[in-house]
């Protein structure tokens, strides 16, 4: 049995999580933009090609399109501090660690049985609304392209008018 | 996510192998990466077996904030390539997985000069392209491509435009893959 993640045109559910141990921020604070949420299983996970690591580096075309990008586990704060220092990660970590899963549950996208989340991304319109969700299976590293499309239909159906600016 | 090239390969590529062959292989890849470091020998005995009924192509994806040396090294390599062409650009891709592993400095801008110097390549120019940041846009376009094309980590295989999700730590494994992949028109 697998979590079914909440679909597109789905209000993404509003959440205050901490992404340092003395700073919290919630998904309302980043509206006016697209934001991606990337719920991965767990910091410190192996691999040179590390999804995060990719993601750092695509960080710069995220930008181009004006979204923001948020990392999301279970892990605490500590953990995640000295993951983003060890691998240099520029965008922030949230601790979804107490009540642990609270928003993966939210978002449909806990695992229940491993304790941790599902490999998911979520794209959110300037809105606050999801436009694209999408569940890897927890072994295979999903890449950035499905991000990077779902935020270049995003820019093509912008208002024309009275829309966000470029 | 994607799974297929979505850039094809061009004239502008870095390959080995006929053009007409009936396998392309593209390797989307970081100097400085273990993993890739490892990948060399046996792309190099995938392509001993399949002679010239294979093409090989590297692309550029280096992994800047966990390997601090990818990228001058992918830079120096283009260098090498502008200055001797292809025949200059594969040994100069030869000379740093050789070497990749001596040392921490063995990627530094230091021993890149000194492989391209051994190349028979103007070492000084080495030296200034990688100041200028000469080869950054042609680096930065294979990045972008891959990602696009669902690039995860490094190395990523695509065989005839369809990533290759299979094991290739296995020379015979990849080279039995990339054979069905020959058989297989289109």
């Amino acid at each position: 049995m697998t979590a079914t993640p909440l679909a597109a045109g789905t209000p993404a559910p509003e959440f205050t999580l901490s992404v340092t141990p003395d700073q919290r921020i919630a998904l309302s604070e980043l509206r006016g933009r697209p934001v991606i949420l990337a719920f991965y299983p767990a910091d410190w996970s192996p691999v040179c090609g590390d999804q995060m690591a990719l993601y750092n580096q695509v960080l710069p075309e995220f930008r181009r399109h004006g979204a923001e990008l948020l990392g999301i586990s279970v892990d605490g704060v500590w953990c995640h501090r000295a993951f983003a220092e060890d691998r240099h990660l520029h965008f922030p970590l949230l601790a979804d660690f107490e009540p642990k899963g609270g928003v993966a549950q939210r978002y449909g996208v806990y695992r229940a049985q491993d304790g941790t989340t599902e490999r998911a991304l979520f794209v959110i319109d300037a809105e606050g609304t999801i436009r694209w969700s999408y569940v890897s299976p927890v072994g295979v590293n999903p890449g950035a392209d499905g991000i990077l499309d779902a935020l270049d239909r995003l820019a093509a159906s912008a208002p024309t008018a009275g829309g966000p600016s470029t | 996510m994607s799974t297929r090239l979505r850039n094809p390969v061009t004239a502008q590529d870095h390959a080995q192998g006929p053009a007409d062959a009936p396998v392309t292989l593209v390797e989307y890849g970081d100097y400085e990466c273990p993993h890739c470091g490892r990948a060399y020998p046996i792309v190099q005995e995938v392509q001993r077996r399949l002679g010239d009924r294979l093409r090989f192509v590297w692309r550029n994806f280096p992994l800047t904030e966990i390997h601090p040396h990818a990228l001058h090294a992918a830079e120096a390599a283009e260098s090498v390539g502008e200055q001797l062409g292809e025949a200059g650009y594969w040994p100069m891709h030869d000379a740093i997985f050789d070497h990749q592993r001596d040392s921490h400095a063995a990627l530094d801008d230091a021993h890149l000069a000194r492989y391209a110097a051994d190349l028979g390549a103007d070492a000084e120019r080495v030296r200034r392209d990688l100041e200028a940041d000469a080869h950054v846009v042609r680096i930065e376009a294979d990045f972008s491509g891959g990602v696009r094309s669902g690039v995860n980590g490094t190395p990523t295989f695509f065989v005839n435009g369809a990533r290759y999700d299979g094991d290739w730590t296995d020379a015979e494994e990849f080279a039995q893959a990339l054979e069905r992949a020959a058989q297989t028109p289109g």
